[in-house]
């Protein structure tokens, strides 16, 4: 059978809804700063997968500033996370919650 | 011979798409980060040969290199380093999970009703742009690298001034004061 | 003529001077100089007034000088009366007659030497230039009240010897008792004024002005009008009559409204002696005969003034017998003569009743002045029965005390017999009942006149050994008043001497001119008829009684009997003593009725004041003001501020239930901004494929 542009993307959107559950679910800090990564990795296959779909070679640059992105990101985060960490002494997403109001 | 040929492609399309899932699901799911990081590697590594199925060599490389061997170290250093506990049984979802996770799921559903009605028309038109520089076959890479120093200069130089900051904004907040 | 109305503006120029211009100012002796100084050019000015009023012959003949100052109230023409008549307008005019001639005369004359008289009783007295203000303001109003040509004018001199009698009543202010007295006056006064004003708005009705000519002449021409019944079930005549003659009896202390005069002691003896003695209790009299026209045409009224005065004088004679104070004695004393006056004028004999008003003005004047000199040298005793053997002590006073109980009591040839002859022979013929009653208190008087004289100036001291040490004769400036009006006691009869046998020396009747010797109808002829006898029978009558009336005064009181003599007496009638000695209780009466009804009246209006008028409207209004306040503050405070609480607690809920958007879950927020995102792109993806 023929893999489609659609496989791909039903396997880009399994893994984008896994990551997405997984942000807005876990308690973890790190856990979901993972999860947004495997968004990343979903949206880039996306990407890949229209690149190839389309001839052009805008897809595969644009994954590429999309890593870029994700891995200042992912520094960022992990930068705030052991702001946090010092701070609180955890990581309980539940227990931060300086924000209400 | 021929069954391999002829369904090859989509028995490694399965496999890797079900080895990605799984570490998806290991990912959120597993309540060790370090696990966690562990199925988020096998994750990076089944998404990197899926870029190869799709003629995107240089990015399956890219993949590897940033994704497994830079971020995930980074969070592995991190869990490491910071010593963090994995959270008792009970803590492991958030407050209200269960209506976020209906929320998902339905966002999911819509998603992917929108999807099925996608059409396309076979197979990519031409995957030979993928591979060519000027009308020459020059592979994936230096097609890449062409487009991306002549076409889109300014967002390179954009990205590693934003590599830049993000530098510094990550050792100002970790740093220790 | 030019200056007539010198006479009362000279003592009120005096008074303003001294009691407005140079207040406190001046001394003493400016101040009496002032006093005295007006008086007498008011008495210069009259004498020179009359003198050529009588040179010019006018007395006797009805001519009327008359001097119109200014127009007071210029009302002519502004309506017409209910009776159809239409108002004058209402000058300040005075007018010269014989009546009022006579009456300035005695005004001015006995003024003047009172006047003189009060500059040695008061000397040394703080209020002073107060007392001479007053009573040269009493004499202004006095003159206005003789001299007025019409009834407006009188009326204003009636009401101000009114206020001057409540302001030298109640001379010592300092003391209880003398402002009440001078209340009482005042009061009791304006009850007969009352009526008087009653009787003035009906003449003003019925002829459209006030003026003596307008309302006489129009009476003269035609008396019949004037029957018409009007008011009371009396003519109109007979209503105006009773009206004005109430005036008189509130102003001259008739029954029932002599209450005042006893009281009005209390005021500084010359006061008594002027005011109320020779010349304000007069004033009545004086309308009374001033009106003869009027009450000519209202005999029943005529009848009524003769009955309430002979009763007066029978009552006051009575209760003067009791008395103690010798001041009240010649209170009562007054109160009695007075009602001699009315009962002349009830009889018609206006001119006689004028008579007596002079020669009693000058004894009863002396005798109050003597007092006061008995009074000053006892060092303001005035009990009898402390007194006693004054007359070696007191020669002056003594001898011209002893002339004006002469007089009074109608010894010829004193003035008092001449006057009080008169009055008998004119009610003889008129009302027999009454003649018989005037004779007996004719003995009465000189029954308590003698009881007086004897009880302060024979026998033995009855006083304390420091009065004794103090009791000396007066200074000249008051023992010469006294023999200047004990002159005048003598002389003054001698101006009205009885016709006898042809002989007309009546110069006073002359004088006042015909209409003031109006006799019944039949009585005039009776009496011609009757001739020289029956006057010389009643003559010889009335002096008897006086001498009997003297006579029994010897023998109670005189010697050395003095007081000892009245108490045996009075042992012998104890309730008579006692019911004299009281009074007759009438003013325990009148206090038990008229003032407390009065002040039942007056607190019943209280009440209603405070309770209805008060109550209801005032109270009523702050307590519907409150109410209305208590209902806008829970109006405002539930209602008004509860739409405003309720803004507040919807804003409250809501918030409350926006607030769990933002629960400080990092999570919950990520989900919201999913959820956000998501439908963002299915609404671009909606559009883009439409």
């Amino acid at each position: 059978m023929v893999i489609t542009t659609t496989h791909f993307l039903i396997l880009s959107l399994t893994l984008f809804v896994i990551g997405l559950a997984g942000v807005v679910l876990r308690r973890n800090l790190i856990t979901v700063l993972m999860s947004i990564e495997l968004m990343m990795n979903a949206v880039n296959l996306n990407f890949i997968a229209f690149s190839w779909q389309f001839s052009d070679l805008a897809g595969q640059i644009f994954a590429i500033f999309t890593i870029t992105v994700a891995a200042g990101e992912a520094a960022v985060g992990l930068g705030l996370l052991v702001a946090l960490y010092r701070l609180r002494g955890s990581v309980n997403l539940d227990a931060a919650t300086e924000l209400e109001g | 011979m021929n069954f391999l040929l002829a369904h090859g492609p989509a028995i490694l399309f399965y496999l890797l798409a079900v080895v990605a899932v799984v570490g998806g699901l290991g990912v959120v799911t597993l309540r060790n980060p370090m696990y966690g990081a562990v199925a988020l590697l096998t994750t990076f590594l089944a998404v990197a040969a899926l870029f190869i199925l799709r003629h995107a060599e240089f990015l399956a490389a890219v993949q590897i290199f940033v994704y497994g061997g830079g971020i995930l170290v980074l969070f592995l250093f991190v869990i490491m380093l910071m010593n963090l506990q994995r959270l008792p049984q009970e803590e492991r979802y958030v407050e209200g999970a269960p209506f976020a996770l209906a929320v998902v799921v339905l966002l999911g559903v819509m998603l992917g009703v929108l999807l099925a009605a996608a059409r396309f028309l076979g197979a990519g038109s031409n995957p030979a742009a993928l591979t060519s520089v000027e009308g020459q076959v020059a592979g994936n890479t230096e097609a890449v690298a062409v487009s991306l120093y002549r076409n889109y200069l300014l967002p390179f130089e954009i990205a590693s001034i934003f590599l830049l900051v993000a530098m510094i904004g990550a050792v100002v907040l970790a740093r220790r004061d | 003529m030019r200056w007539l109305w010198v006479i009362p503006a000279a003592p009120l120029a005096g008074a303003v001077l001294n009691g407005v211009i140079l207040r406190r100012r001046i001394g003493h002796r400016a101040v009496s100089a002032v006093a005295t100084g007006s008086v007498l050019v008011s008495l210069l000015a009259g004498l020179g007034v009359i003198g050529s009023y009588l040179a010019g012959g006018g007395a006797g003949r009805g001519v009327v000088w008359t001097q119109t100052l200014w127009d007071w109230l210029p009302a002519g023409g502004l309506w017409t009366t209910h009776l159809g008549k239409r108002l004058v307008d209402f000058k300040l005019a005075f007018q010269l007659d014989g009546l009022s001639a006579v009456m300035v005369f005695i005004v001015t004359f006995v003024g003047f030497w009172i006047h003189v008289y009060s500059v040695g009783y008061m000397h040394g007295e703080t209020g002073y230039q107060r007392y001479f203000t007053y009573l040269n303001l009493f004499m202004g109003a006095m003159l206005l009240l003789v001299l007025g040509n019409n009834f407006l004018v009188l009326f204003v001199g009636w009401e101000g010897v009114g206020l001057c009698s409540y302001l030298l009543i109640g001379f010592y202010y300092d003391q209880p008792f003398p402002p009440q007295a001078g209340r009482k006056a005042f009061i009791v006064n304006r009850i007969g004024d009352f009526a008087f004003l009653v009787g003035l708005f009906a003449l003003v009705s019925r002829f459209g002005s006030l003026d003596f000519s307008t309302v006489f002449s129009a009476i003269a021409a035609d008396p019949a009008a004037v029957h018409q019944p009007y008011a009371l079930g009396l003519s109109f005549a007979g209503f105006v009559a009773l009206c004005l003659f109430l005036g008189a009896v509130g102003k001259s202390a008739q029954i029932p409204l002599y209450v005042w005069l006893p009281d009005a002691m209390a005021g500084p003896t010359p006061v008594s002696a002027l005011i109320h003695a020779a010349t304000m209790v007069t004033a009545g009299v004086y309308m009374v005969a001033r009106s003869h026209v009027l009450y000519d045409q209202a005999p029943e009224i005529l009848a009524v003034v003769a009955v309430i005065g002979t009763a007066t004088a029978l009552l006051a004679a009575t209760i003067g017998l009791a008395q103690t104070d010798i001041k009240k004695v010649l209170a009562y004393s007054t109160v009695s003569q007075l009602g001699y006056m009315f009962l002349a004028a009830g009889c018609g004999a206006y001119g006689a009743a004028i008579f007596h008003l002079g020669t009693h003005a000058f004894f009863k004047a002396l005798l109050f002045l003597g007092s006061g000199s008995v009074i000053h040298a006892m060092g303001g005793e005035q009990d009898m029965r402390k007194m006693g053997g004054l007359r070696a002590r007191l020669p002056v006073t003594y001898w011209t005390f002893l002339i004006a109980t002469l007089a009074i009591s109608g010894i010829p040839p004193l003035a008092g017999f001449f006057s009080k002859d008169q009055i008998l022979s004119s009610a003889f013929p008129a009302h027999k009942v009454l003649w018989g009653v005037g004779l007996a208190t004719a003995g009465l008087t000189a029954l308590y006149m003698f009881r007086a004289v004897y009880l302060t100036f024979h026998g033995t001291f009855r006083g304390t050994e420091e009065q004794a040490a103090h009791v000396h004769e007066s200074p000249a400036v008051m023992t010469v008043p006294l023999v200047v009006l004990a002159i005048g006691a003598v002389a003054a009869g001698w101006v009205g001497l009885p016709k006898l046998g042809g002989w007309d020396w009546n110069l006073i009747e002359r004088w006042l001119g015909p209409g003031y010797r109006h006799v019944a109808k039949g009585a005039a002829h009776a009496a011609e008829h009757a001739g020289v006898g029956l006057e010389a029978g009643l003559m010889g009558l009335s002096v008897a009684v006086a001498l009997a009336g003297v006579a029994i005064a010897w023998r109670v009181y005189g010697g050395t009997r003095g007081v000892e003599g009245g108490a045996a007496w009075a042992h012998r009638f104890p309730r008579l003593h006692r019911m004299l000695e009281n009074k007759y209780w009438v003013d325990e009466a009148y206090d038990a009725t008229v003032v407390r009804g009065t002040w039942g009246l007056a607190r019943l209006c209280r009440g209603f004041d405070g309770r209805v008028i008060d109550g209801l409207g005032v109270h009523g209004a702050r307590n519907l003001t409150l109410l209305a306040s208590y209902v806008s503050g829970f109006f405002d405070k539930y209602v008004v501020d509860g739409l405003v609480n309720l803004i507040g607690v919807v804003l409250q809920a809501l918030s409350r239930l926006f607030r769990r958007l933002q629960g400080g879950l990092v999570s919950q927020y990520a989900l919201v901004m999913v959820v956000g995102v998501f439908m963002l792109a299915f609404f671009c993806v909606l559009l883009l494929t439409q």
